[in-house]
């Protein structure tokens, strides 16, 4: 068993769930509200990991991370060394691949808030910010809770992006689906059968916990 | 917005006065078949001023673009010298810089906050001891101080109505909006928070808007009427004005003229000041009236009509119809009789004459009608 691959996934999947916490709000808030007449095209833009195989989101990230790309350039400027191959470069691949599911239930949770409520709080003297604190946001909790369980559970379980542009660098790049591939590729049933299932309990505990927390939101609810 | 706080009491009525002239199209959608427009003017003074008409009529867009949530294609909206909205100057306040109090049909109340979290979301940018005393203030003038840690979901539909007016009236707002705000509660719970609401307005001096297609919210409440159709002003005025006397087609229904009939015009005696008109088969006397050529639109509340089972004599009345009684419904304390005298003519009776005439499906009856209980109507497709 390959403690270290665990770990590594975890941090991973922790680091990109909270991160798409935070930029996915803006997101899925804009998605949510905005009346831009060509959002469809963010949305689907959006969307596209979804149904993209993840070996081509893996090579076009690729090439962004190389020394040919604009990004790539910049990368290397402030750090020193290329995206490709590094745990950074995993985190950036991970949030993408994972975007829509930390920004779909959150703007349908964000959509499912009776409008007359956000009217009301304008009508109250609350700004748009104020509506998004104190009432958009609370009500939102469950949508929220799950797109972070569930961009959190997605990470865990990537393959494909991890493989194109992180390769197999134990403590680095080597997350967990990394390690059992490579123990089947060698030979190593026992071993890539324990760690298949310490990462499939591990999901379904997290999974449960979160599910359970989101039933009972009111009473979980810290900020009443 | 604290400035306005400290408006003296003489001047506020008049500084109060709320003006409205909004234009706003709305294009045909899957649901309508054409355009609808809203297209009204009105002012209203302090006190309240009930918005009445059907639904659809476009009441709840108008309190929408007072309160600022939606934008009129042009127009005035303004409060004393306060300009919410002016197309012509670009001036356009946000929802949140109006101070409108606006109560929602749905009332709109904050699920995961208490009762007294919601009523204190309005003034969430004052001092907290100062907040907490108005909020205790509002709860206990709206009787509704027990319940200030429950949930909305945990209180009863008629409490709900009191926090969801709490909560706009602690806002000290420069005007206030209801929409249909009681119609979910029982007519003794209704009247008990009428009789708060109206005693804080009287303290407070300003317009409120009171919408609802209840014609006896109407009575029990206005000072002024504001008859709403298709998205136009109807009919503005006292209630008696708009409602007793109607000159409305859509006024006379909501006037209770449960008998609207169009009659082609005889003869008009200018002198004696009636017109002789028939409906089919049956000639009536009514009132000389403005009308258009040859036919005229004719109300007779069914209340007004009296029930003969012999036919009179020497009576002053002009308007004696022989019929048979086709249809007899108790409902509350009348009986609504329907009477075929070639045209079916509805009357309301007590239940006490019924047994005294000992009316029945199929009795002959004559109905009496004076001429002045018949008003003469303008028609809403505005043909004239």
């Amino acid at each position: 068993m390959d403690w270290q691959s665990l770990t590594l996934t975890v941090e991973l999947a922790l680091i990109v769930a909270g991160i798409l916490l935070v930029i996915g709000l803006p997101i899925a808030y804009w998605l949510t509200f905005s009346k831009w007449q060509w959002k469809f095209l963010i949305e689907a833009l959006v969307a596209l990991p979804l149904v993209l195989p993840p070996t081509v989101l893996g090579f076009y990230l690729l090439i962004a991370f190389g020394a040919q790309s604009p990004l790539g350039r910049w990368w290397q400027s402030i750090t020193g060394q290329t995206l490709a191959f590094t745990f950074e470069g995993l985190i950036v691949g991970s949030i993408l691949y994972s975007l829509p599911f930390a920004v779909q239930p959150v703007a349908a949770s964000f959509a499912s808030v009776d409008p007359k409520l956000i009217a009301a709080s304008a009508t109250l003297g609350a700004s748009r910010l104020k509506t998004f604190g104190r009432v958009i946001l609370p009500l939102s909790v469950p949508g929220i809770t799950t797109g972070a369980a569930l961009s959190f559970a997605h990470t865990v379980g990537e393959f494909g992006v991890v493989l194109m542009i992180g390769g197999n660098i134990p403590g680095v790049t080597r997350t967990i689906s990394i390690d059992i591939y490579d123990r089947v590729q060698a030979g190593e049933y026992a071993g890539a059968g324990q760690t298949a299932l310490i990462l499939l309990l591990f999901s379904f505990v997290v999974l449960s916990v979160i599910y359970a927390l989101n039933r009972k939101v009111w009473a979980a609810w810290p900020f009443k | 917005m604290k400035h306005l706080a400290g408006l003296t009491s003489d001047t506020r009525g008049e500084r109060a006065r709320l003006f409205v002239r909004v234009n706003k199209r709305f294009p045909a959608s899957a649901d309508t078949d054409s355009d609808f427009l809203l297209q009204v003017e009105f002012g209203v003074a302090a006190g309240i001023s009930v918005i009445l008409g059907r639904s659809g009529a476009g009441k709840t867009t108008l309190l929408d673009c007072i309160a600022g949530l939606t934008r009129p294609d042009s127009g005035v909206v303004q409060v004393g010298d306060r300009v919410f909205f002016d197309d012509s100057r670009i001036i356009d306040l946000p929802p949140a810089r109006r101070r409108v109090g606006y109560v929602f049909q749905t009332l709109a109340l904050f699920p995961h906050l208490s009762a007294q979290e919601n009523v204190e979301y309005g003034i969430a940018h004052i001092d907290s001891r100062e907040r907490r005393r108005r909020s205790d203030e509002m709860l206990e003038a709206m009787r509704i101080s027990g319940l200030r840690s429950r949930k909305p979901r945990d209180i009863s539909g008629g409490e709900r109505q009191r926090v969801a007016l709490a909560r706009a009236l602690v806002t000290d707002p420069s005007v206030l909006l209801l929409d249909e705000p009681l119609s979910a509660v029982d007519a003794p719970t209704k009247s008990r928070i009428i009789d708060d609401l109206r005693s804080w307005i009287d303290r407070h001096q300003i317009p409120v808007l009171y919408v609802t297609h209840s014609r006896e919210e109407v009575f029990a409440l206005a000072s002024h009427v504001v008859l709403l159709e298709k998205g136009s002003v109807i009919g503005k005025g006292s209630p008696y004005e708009v409602l007793d006397t109607p000159r409305h087609e859509v006024a006379a229904s909501w006037a209770g003229f449960e008998n609207i009939f169009d009659a082609g015009v005889l003869r008009e005696d200018e002198d004696g000041g009636t017109i002789t008109c028939s409906i089919g088969e049956v000639n009536l006397e009514i009132p000389l009236a403005r009308h258009s050529g040859k036919a005229v639109r004719v109300g007779i509340r069914a209340g007004d009509i009296l029930v003969a089972s012999e036919k009179p004599v020497g009576i002053s009345a002009r308007n004696v119809l022989p019929g048979r009684i086709v249809d007899l419904i108790r409902r509350d304390a009348v009986v609504v009789v329907q009477v075929d005298c070639g045209i079916t003519i509805e009357a309301h009776i007590t239940h006490s004459a019924q047994s005294a005439l000992d009316l029945r499906e199929g009795s002959p009856v004559w109905l009496i009608i004076k001429t002045h209980s018949c008003h003469v109507l303008q028609r809403s497709d505005r043909e004239s």
